[in-house]
């Protein structure tokens, strides 16, 4: 075989062989769509959305199809931490569906609760209708839109949320537009006063110091959660203090303890302490090289 | 005096070649915060972009049949590098505008380019073919002549690309690098047109 016939069909083996993580797991739908490359996987019990990422795959998320009910990472637990600091939300904001984990959760524990979803890639949408059993609630409305257009739309026509979450932040790929100074005062202008947000981020690189110090400057003292996953958990009027918090997770304990979502795990976590470089600048519209910064190793 | 003759065209050339991809990078960025980073807004910044120098082609190679000269040249790169001014001076306020007017944001970020890069780059494109008319010496070396200069221009257009995207987003902030862009075109064309000054 020629040298070129040789790299020719090394070539297209490295394209179609299978990968050992695809290898062991069902699956059972494969999408290429406007955005990403899409698989759901079961594995078990465990029904996983799967986007392609560089190092393997990405687990986006994933529903135990036995007790639908359970969360399967616990960063959805501490995303529902939110409701400690504001037990009561009226108008909830979900930027970024997935499986519709969260929207799926808060209609059941909400039901009062006016949902309105925001996903950018309608595969998302369909196959977490199909494939995951999520539906809308009599409440819930979805939207198909870019998170950023959707927020300054809300800003613009003067809609409030109680409860924003946002959850579009993929391992590999972030929205550099949606991790600015500007972006996040535009989301604490949908706020109203007593709303919290929820970001569901990274914690490892050195974006870590960049997005604290960027929080940080939008909402001031914010509460810091970690656990293989980061979640800010921020007030638009200001955090309240760990006793509030907890006499609310009190009050949900309950509901959320029947999601496997223990309260008395993400309680301990919560924490105001500043562990981040803060002499880092602030990404703004200008600056927000996000991709670059999350490949590279905190110093 | 040869060697200057093709010196200009070809500096001139790569420069525009950089100087338009870094623009075009820039202005993916300059909308996101309006219409998103989805697949048609850079459907709508490309399409302005390639548009922009197809026309620019048609018109530089008709105006290099009057008079072609490097200072005129240089005074074409001048043209793109003021019509790129909008962009910092009232992009912002452009953006609001259409933003409030047009909801949906494949025609929304279609207008904007339009509004803010469709001249600048017309001006870029009709550096090429105008270059290529002054260092031509004869019809045989015709071919080589342009496909140098292409070479040239490419190299620039992937040289911007690469180090806007890769580096200047990560140390400067978007305004300065346009800025710093647009002074640097001026500052080019402005040099050659004093050096070449009184020459054909």
């Amino acid at each position: 075989m020629s040298r070129f016939g040789f790299l020719l069909t090394a070539f297209l083996f490295a394209c179609f062989s299978v990968s050992p993580a695809q290898a062991q797991q069902n699956v059972l739908h494969e999408e290429h769509s406007l955005y990403r490359n899409i698989l759901v996987t079961q594995n078990g019990n465990e029904r996983c959305m799967l986007f392609r990422a560089r190092r393997g795959l990405g687990r986006e998320s994933c529903k135990n199809t036995a007790e639908p009910e359970k969360f399967v990472f616990e960063y959805a637990s501490m995303m529902m931490a939110s409701l400690f600091l504001n037990p009561d939300p009226e108008r909830i904001l979900i930027i970024g569906l997935g499986g519709g984990t969260l929207p799926d959760a808060l209609q059941a524990m909400l039901p009062n609760a006016v949902i309105h979803t925001v996903e950018i890639d309608p595969a998302v949408e369909r196959i977490a209708m199909e494939y995951f059993d999520f539906t809308l609630g009599p409440n819930t409305e979805s939207f198909i839109s870019d998170g950023r257009v959707f927020v300054k739309r809300a800003l613009n026509d003067g809609v409030k949320y109680d409860l924003v979450m946002l959850d579009a932040f993929e391992a590999d790929y972030i929205p550099e537009h949606m991790l600015t100074q500007e972006f996040l005062e535009e989301v604490k202008g949908i706020m109203t006063p007593d709303g919290v947000l929820a970001a569901n981020t990274f914690s490892g690189s050195a974006l870590y110091d960049y997005e604290s110090v960027t929080y940080r400057a939008v909402f001031g003292e914010f509460y810091n959660v970690k656990y293989a996953n980061r979640i800010i958990l921020a007030k638009a009027d200001g955090i309240p203090p760990m006793d509030v918090v907890r006499a609310n997770a009190q009050r949900w304990s309950e509901q959320l303890l029947r999601r496997g979502a223990n309260p008395d795990f993400v309680l301990p976590i919560m924490t105001t302490r500043v562990d981040w470089d803060s002499s880092v600048p602030i990404l703004t519209d200008q600056f927000s090289p996000s991709n670059v910064l999350n490949t590279m190793r905190r110093n | 005096m040869q060697q200057r003759s093709t010196f200009w065209p070809l500096l001139i050339a790569g420069w525009s070649g950089f100087y338009v991809m870094l623009v075009e990078l820039l202005s993916g960025r300059f909308i996101a915060p309006f219409f998103g980073s989805s697949v048609y807004v850079w459907g709508s910044v490309i399409f302005v972009f390639m548009l922009g120098l197809a026309v620019g082609y048609l018109l530089g190679g008709m105006y290099s049949r009057h008079n072609p000269s490097i200072t005129r040249l240089c005074a074409i790169l001048i043209a793109s590098a003021t019509t790129t001014l909008p962009m910092l001076l009232f992009g912002e306020h452009l953006l609001n505008f259409v933003f409030d007017h047009i909801t949906d944001p494949r025609t929304g970020s279609l207008v904007t380019c339009v509004l803010l890069y469709f001249v600048p780059t017309v001006f870029a494109g009709m550096i090429s073919p105008y270059a290529i008319r002054i260092i031509i010496k004869n019809r045989e070396s015709s071919g080589y002549d342009a496909g140098y200069l292409y070479f040239v221009s490419t190299v620039g257009s992937s040289a911007g690309t690469l180090l806007t995207s890769f580096y200047f987003v990560l140390w400067f902030e978007v305004n300065m690098i346009l800025i710093a862009s647009i002074g640097f075109s001026y500052f080019l064309g402005l040099l050659g047109i004093i050096v070449n000054r009184g020459k054909a």
